[in-house]
């Protein structure tokens, strides 16, 4: 089972698509750009308890998939919760998992009342990447004597530097190497739009990965000073 | 539903339909809401339409003006709340799809030639033939 552990939060963890981005107006007239997701419906496929696994979490599964691209033990966990093979399995934490049941289903109308999202998604892959690309290095000048250096990343360091004692470079030195195709996470989205009916959800902003990827939508876990003033405000 | 007709569906219900038919090279009035406060009241922007790109809902138009013989120009997407209405004040005969070169123009030679075709559809205006 690939479930992948969160921390304990308030409301449930989605799983869904990203599906593209567009534009919407909003009430003032300003166009915002947002990302359109289709987020669950999601089944819970396991909960588990603290007398049983130590620890409460929701296991959820999202997307159908056919029996044959499955395994039999990925079919038989999914069937215990009586409900058809899923694509993926995802676990979230909560405090009390009592709330939920086997093979309840989960969908976008969960986030509705929800102002702002966390949204997980696996970056494109970048390929390996020089460090101009991967860190943001300034790279050399185009002129004043520069010869086919121009995106180099330049010195690393001497064996004396960097450490105090003993030479070598620092394990972390930032350098050229494979970029993106890894876990990124969009903290603190606004929600447009949630539209029940079809399963959309409109967040402001980019979401990591290509068009079709999978993304984990759940409840900001932190807010800044301001949006956090929103929410106070709405809950009011 | 494919995801792009999906996407197009969102889009879709931000679209204007009551838009008048207008090209490169019209002389337009936008009428710009601006709100200030509580209070919103209507600006009139005249002026040449100078560029119109993108397509559906990143429709956008680039109308430009003289004042006090100094260049102005405004960028909209076409389908902006913010724009009240558009109007067709005269129409003309722009021979290229950018009007750019106007921006190098002074005097008589900003104007461009009228359109002889196609007048009928702007309210209240003759038809050249």
């Amino acid at each position: 089972m690939a479930a992948k552990k969160t921390t304990s939060q308030d409301g449930p963890m989605l799983l869904g698509r990203k599906l593209g981005m567009t534009r919407v107006f909003n009430d003032d007239g300003v166009s915002v750009p947002v990302t359109v997701l289709e987020v669950g419906p999601c089944v819970v496929t396991q909960v588990r308890t603290a007398e049983t696994d130590g620890y409460d979490a929701v296991q959820i599964g999202y997307d159908e998939i056919k029996p044959r691209n499955s395994t039999i033990p990925q079919i038989a966990h999914d069937h215990k919760a009586g409900t058809t093979p899923k694509r993926f399995h995802r676990e979230f934490r909560l405090a009390e998992a009592g709330g939920y049941d086997l093979g309840q289903t989960i969908d976008a109308s969960a986030l509705a009342s929800i102002l702002f999202v966390d949204v997980a998604g696996t970056s494109k892959g970048k390929g390996f990447a020089g460090g101009m690309k991967r860190h943001g290095f300034k790279g050399k000048e185009a002129t004043h004597g520069v010869e086919r250096k121009h995106r180099s990343p330049g010195s690393i360091g001497g064996h004396a530097t960097n450490a105090g004692t003993g030479g070598g470079i620092k394990k972390g030195k930032k350098m050229a190497g494979h970029m993106g195709d890894e876990r990124v996470t969009m903290r603190s989205l606004e929600v447009v739009r949630v539209d029940a009916d079809r399963n959309i959800v409109l967040v402001k902003g980019p979401v990591p990965g290509a068009n079709g990827g999978m993304v984990e939508v759940r409840p900001s876990v932190r807010l800044y000073k301001s949006k956090a003033a929103k929410v106070a405000a709405a809950g009011a | 539903m494919s995801t792009q007709q999906l996407i197009e569906s969102i889009n879709e219900a931000q679209l204007k339909t009551d838009l008048p038919r207008f090209d490169v090279g019209d002389t337009i009035n936008v009428h710009v809401r601006i709100v200030e406060g509580a209070k919103e009241r209507i600006q009139v922007f005249q002026g040449v339409l100078i560029s119109r790109k993108g397509r559906g809902i990143n429709e956008m138009i680039i109308v430009r003006r003289i004042v006090d013989d100094q260049g102005v120009e405004r960028t909209w997407p076409i389908n902006s709340p913010l724009i009240a209405k558009f109007e067709v004040v005269r129409r003309a005969d722009a021979r290229r799809a950018k009007l750019y070169f106007l921006r190098d123009r002074v005097g008589k030679s900003r104007r461009l030639r009228d359109r002889r075709r196609g007048m009928k559809h702007v309210e209240g205006q003759k038809t050249v033939h």
